[in-house]
């Protein structure tokens, strides 16, 4: 059957090009070429009169220019990007391992024992995914704000009810970070655990092992790929976050590297540094990026 | 991602029955009380303060914690601040929909031809497209609209800022859900229904547009409900390819007034319909998943409607 299909589909081969030509042009002029034009900028000078970006093109022309701009910035004298980028790593380590804590036990729960009401959890669980991210930062802002609904919570159970939890606090920003991404995580959790073979717990506990014992050498490491997949889908956009600390903190003690990314960008002639942080951050998530690609694409081919 | 659909789920029945049942200690399926108060617990914590910020938008006062009665007033009663006299806040509403809708329309169509292409082309080309896409799907946000707004600000200036540039940004930007969503539901289909049709004298376009697209609908369904929601949704690429006021989504409005700016429950009103229309878009999505996928009959149909329209 195989072969008979190869000729198949050969034969129609203009067919399917035309058919994939529309969005693989799109992806082409709307996504690889973006890219392209960020390098230009980042390795093409400034207009020293009016401060505006001069992108080259030849990437034989390439200068460094923006490169040492930023360089200057990370251990220079007026260097501001070493604690913004330190903050973002910490701040999305903190937030990836209490989304985990909490995720991990919840899609475990509903994937193993939810028996006839899992159709209810699934609604429940999925309720936040359709809720958009502004409408729950702003929930967060009404509760926290001071005379806020937390506070006077705090305060009625005899604990001090005047803090201001959104003016600069760590807690906040990681918190909301939490809040924010953990409705993806819980579902590729649960789509990963829910595809684990029952009857691989039921033997393990044939052959003698308890509970906790099938519970760490047999669940854990047949959902390590998803745990690593739920890490990767949480972090990378943790990372790239700048509005999250904006709307939960507005204070520089909790600025991220995408405000870095974002100040640049839109002050005169630093448009190039801009670029060149953004490149730096895409580097380094070159890698978690990669693993991802592959492991979503060798999950949506599985059945092949 | 789009893999749970299509599973066998264990025979797990069996198992549910007996957990119900008193076991003697150490039976591995006594139900987890402890897992089981936890995950309440998470979903009063990631549900309450959304319901608590839909309750503000009709508080009669202008405070966000404290409650002085029902009024509609932020949505259609002051003559200054409600949704529907203020112009920046309807403005943003048909904003959101003018985006969604195009974005819809647009995305949909190219992605499910980009993924039967990308299907059935198979050849190095269509491999590292395939890639491409993943990674359109993977990139962080930020990095993409930063990228998008260089090249609409440097390189393809004939693209303004505003909605076109909108548009294109999130095509670009949502094109992964039915081109992921509709490839996974073509490799379960094969090529067998098809080559029937072509052995019983349809031509190739016309069994790819009796048979296979036909067969494809819940999943194309699906990603149209996804893409759309995702679009009113979207904050980072709108904000970033936003020009004036004018096309300002209501993500955005939001984002900038929260400190300060229009006052309170305004705010929360504007919200409360994005949550709307986010949630009426998937009803609509799980009504007509499951009225698709009708003929498939197992009883699993309300829980694969529910990971179908979420994409996982």
């Amino acid at each position: 059957m195989g072969r008979r299909q190869d000729t198949f589909d050969r034969r129609n081969r203009w067919l399917w090009v035309a058919l994939a030509a529309p969005g693989a042009i799109w992806l082409l002029v709307l996504f690889v070429a973006p890219f392209y034009v960020m390098l230009s900028v980042a390795g093409g000078g400034v207009n020293e009169f009016y401060q505006t970006v001069v992108p080259v093109w030849n990437p034989l022309h390439w200068s460094s220019f923006n490169f040492t701009g930023v360089w200057h910035d990370i251990v220079g004298t007026g260097a501001f990007i070493g604690s913004p980028a330190l903050r973002t790593l910490l701040y999305t380590a903190v937030a990836v391992a209490v989304s985990l804590a909490i995720a991990y036990p919840v899609a475990y729960f509903v994937s193993r024992y939810a028996g006839r009401r899992k159709a209810l959890f699934l609604i429940l669980l999925i309720a936040p995914f359709w809720v958009s991210y502004m409408m729950r930062m702003l929930a967060w802002i009404d509760l926290l704000q001071q005379g806020g609904i937390f506070n006077s919570a705090l305060s009625s159970v005899g604990l001090p009810g005047n803090t201001d939890w959104l003016g600069g606090k760590s807690v906040t920003v990681v918190l909301g970070l939490v809040y924010g991404y953990i409705p993806y995580l819980i579902l590729v959790l649960y789509a990963g655990l829910d595809r684990i073979d029952q009857r691989l717990l039921e033997a393990s506990r044939d052959l003698g092992l308890n509970k906790w014992r099938t519970f760490w050498q047999v669940t854990v490491p047949l959902s390590k790929p998803t745990l690593i997949a739920g890490a990767f889908i949480t972090a990378l956009p943790m990372l790239g976050d700048y509005f999250t600390n904006q709307l939960l903190s507005g204070a520089p003690g909790t600025t991220m590297i995408g405000n870095a990314i974002e100040g640049q960008l839109d002050s005169p002639g630093e448009t190039g540094q801009g670029a060149v942080l953004a490149l730096m951050l895409l580097v380094v998530l070159l890698i978690p990026m990669i693993y991802y690609a592959v492991s979503t694409a060798r999950s949506s081919s599985e059945f092949a | 991602m789009a893999s749970t659909v299509d599973k066998p789920v264990a025979a797990r029945s069996g198992v549910d029955k007996l957990a119900w049942r008193g076991r003697p200690r150490g039976n591995p399926w006594r139900r987890p009380w402890l897992m089981e108060g936890f995950t309440w617990l998470y979903i009063a914590w990631s549900i309450v303060p959304i319901a608590i910020a839909v309750l503000f938008s009709f508080n009669k006062g202008a405070s966000q914690a404290t409650w002085q009665g029902f009024s509609t007033k932020w949505y259609v009663g002051s003559q200054v601040t409600s949704v529907l006299h203020n112009p920046s806040l309807h403005q943003a509403v048909i904003q959101t929909l003018v985006l969604a809708v195009l974005t819809t329309l647009i995305c949909v169509p190219i992605g499910v031809g980009f993924a039967i292409g990308i299907d059935r082309w198979r050849s190095r080309t269509s491999t590292g497209l395939n890639f491409v896409m993943i990674f359109s799907f993977v990139v962080p946000e930020l990095l993409l609209a930063v990228a998008l707004f260089l090249l609409v600000t440097q390189a393809l200036t004939f693209i303004r800022l505003g909605t076109s540039a909108e548009v294109a940004g999130l095509v670009v930007w949502n094109i992964s859900w039915p081109a992921i969503i509709v490839r996974a539901r073509l490799i379960t289909i094969g090529n067998t229904y098809e080559e029937a049709a072509a052995d019983l004298g349809a031509s190739r376009i016309g069994a790819i547009r009796r048979v296979l697209l036909p067969l494809l609908m819940p999943a194309i369904f699906a990603s149209a409900v996804l893409v759309f929601a995702s679009t009113v949704d979207d904050f980072v690429i709108v904000e970033q390819l936003s020009s004036t006021a004018a096309t300002q989504p209501m993500s955005v409005l939001i984002y900038a007034n929260v400190h300060g700016g229009l006052s309170g429950p305004a705010l929360n009103a504007l919200a409360t319909i994005m949550l709307v229309i986010s949630v009426a878009a998937a009803l609509i999505g799980y009504a007509g998943y499951r009225w698709m996928t009708r003929g498939e009959g197992t009883s699993k149909r309300g829980t694969e409607a529910l990971t179908g329209i979420t994409g996982i």
